[in-house]
């Protein structure tokens, strides 16, 4: 791998851009690999990664069934912040955050991390003592949080609607000035562009059909492109969880929604922070390209169609629009969905399974971006050491039979 | 938007309607002498298919009953409403 630099800038750009490197290369895929990673959106990249770099696997496989990235890793709205309600999910998003830190650096990538700071908004007495009691747990697991006033808000953010006579008025914030977005497609490619450099096969338009067991151990999967052997499996499926669960016979706890964003025509900069609002939900930040990027709920009902309906994206913009008035006269300019598997306790699943070999990593909801390295990073620690780093020890599947859930449904600072 | 079809009320939009989960899971007649694992699959685990969908809804701003619904959890088409009772298709 030719590393990126301003002087290899300026090395192509004398030479016309003609000889710049492939970032990946495209194998073909081989009969046997030691770990064969199911899903090559940014969370397996990562776990690939990780694999290679903290724990010296080598003649490893990425197998994605359309193309690196195109799944949530491409759907969503880039935030990124840690400031979570329960210690076993803060700390396992500020792992996260802290590599997130310092990833371009790590991966010779620019993945545009920007930590411009988070804004959840509280409209109700209620809302600001749960801010309260968030950020007081959030600082007492050593993550940055404070409790702003409305004046400090309508300040950093003067386009906000902060008058006591709207609708659902503006009490309050917290505020996680390290929480910010990162750009997505970038994180799925410096990912890839790492990951090869370790000699991990990337195999796009890969499909897997089956997991082949034998006596309760994992020895090998079907896929649209031939069978492959291997006594390691991890699956990292955002949206799939249920359908690759069931080639195993196991049956999840998870039920995948549609879940819709958009962006607006580009702007000049008006928006230099993420704002989030649980009461009037609706999340709103503006991209370095200028557009609006504006997020919300899930659809009610299930669904794999990667699109929802009219009516939730109408509720989204109804609550950007109470926040941000003059945004009534934007004009949106593409909307999209992905499908994103909610656990009943809002938190994901990074797990052995009762099938040696065979591991998971999914069930991250409405908020799996933020996670992206973090949640390679400790997948990579359950496959390569057949157990579940600390960080990632709550989140296993038994948890849903022993009762010990990490409910962060309405408490992780967004209503999922 | 769903357009939804009630047993009792006929076609109308997917706003008069409560979604009400996966259809067919029932409430076991006696929870104590079930085992966890058998107690966590009815509280939580749901078939959650790539396809036909045998699911619950409640016209909610309307009629307010339940019923049934099989619902293609791809292309979205609803391919036929029920009553839960009599299993009923309109």
């Amino acid at each position: 791998m030719k590393k990126y630099s301003a002087f290899s800038l300026l090395r192509n750009a004398i030479s016309y851009n003609r000889n710049w490197q492939r970032a990946w290369r495209c194998p073909e895929p081989r009969r046997k690999y030691n770990v064969v990673i199911v899903g090559g959106g940014g969370h397996g990249l990562a776990t690939a990664y990780y694999l290679a770099k903290e724990h010296g696997v080598r003649n490893i496989a990425v197998l994605e069934k359309g193309w690196i990235g195109g799944g949530n890793t491409g759907r969503n709205t880039t935030i990124v912040r840690s400031n979570y309600l329960w210690t076993e999910a803060s700390l396992l998003y500020e792992k996260s955050l802290k590599l997130w830190e310092g990833l371009s650096q790590d991966l010779n990538y620019n993945v545009m991390f920007s930590q411009r700071g988070v804004y959840n908004l509280g409209h109700s007495l209620q809302d600001m003592r749960d801010i309260e009691r968030r950020v007081g747990a959030n600082r007492l697991n050593g993550i940055d949080a404070e409790v702003v006033t409305p004046e400090q808000i309508k300040k950093a953010i003067p386009l906000i609607n902060t008058s006591a006579n709207a609708r659902y008025p503006i009490l309050g914030a917290s505020l996680q000035r390290r929480g910010g977005v990162a750009r997505h497609d970038a994180i799925a490619w410096g990912f890839a562009r790492a990951a090869d450099a370790y000699g991990v096969d990337i195999i796009q338009q890969c499909e897997v059909t089956g997991l082949n067991r034998d006596s309760g151990r994992i020895t090998g999967l079907e896929t649209t492109r031939g069978s492959i052997q291997t006594n390691k499996v991890g699956v990292v499926v955002a949206g799939n969880a249920s359908v690759l669960a069931s080639m195993a016979e196991l049956r999840l706890p998870i039920e995948s929604h549609p879940l819709q964003a958009l962006v607006s025509e580009p702007l000049k900069p008006v928006l230099d922070s993420v704002v989030m609002s649980n009461a009037v939900h609706g999340y709103i930040s503006q991209s370095d390209k200028g557009d609006l990027v504006i997020g919300a709920g899930i659809d009610a009902y299930t669904g794999y169609g990667q699109r929802g309906s009219f009516h939730t994206i109408e509720h989204a913009l109804q609550a950007i629009i109470e926040l941000f008035p003059s945004f009534s006269r934007v004009r949106m300019l593409r909307m999209w969905g992905g499908t994103v598997d909610i656990c009943p306790d809002a938190c994901p699943i990074i797990s052995k399974t009762p099938i040696d070999g065979l591991y998971f990593n999914f069930g991250w909801g409405t908020g799996g971006f933020k996670a992206t390295p973090g949640s390679g990073w400790v997948f990579a620690h359950t496959i390569a050491q057949d157990r579940p780093h600390e960080l990632n020890a709550p989140f296993n599947l038994e948890r849903f039979t022993t009762g010990a859930l990490v409910d962060e449904h309405g408490a992780a600072a967004v209503a999922h | 938007m769903l357009l939804i079809n009630c047993p009792w009320c006929g076609e109308r939009d997917e706003t008069d309607f409560s979604y009400g989960g996966e259809g067919g899971i029932t409430r076991p007649l006696d929870p104590c002498a079930l085992s966890d694992a058998e107690w966590a699959d009815y509280l939580f685990m749901r078939s959650n298919p790539r396809g036909p969908h045998q699911e619950l809804w409640n016209h909610s701003q309307g009629c307010r009953r339940w019923f049934g619904a099989e619902r293609n959890t791809v292309t979205y088409k609803i391919a036929a409403t029920y009553e839960l009772q009599s299993g009923k298709q309109n």
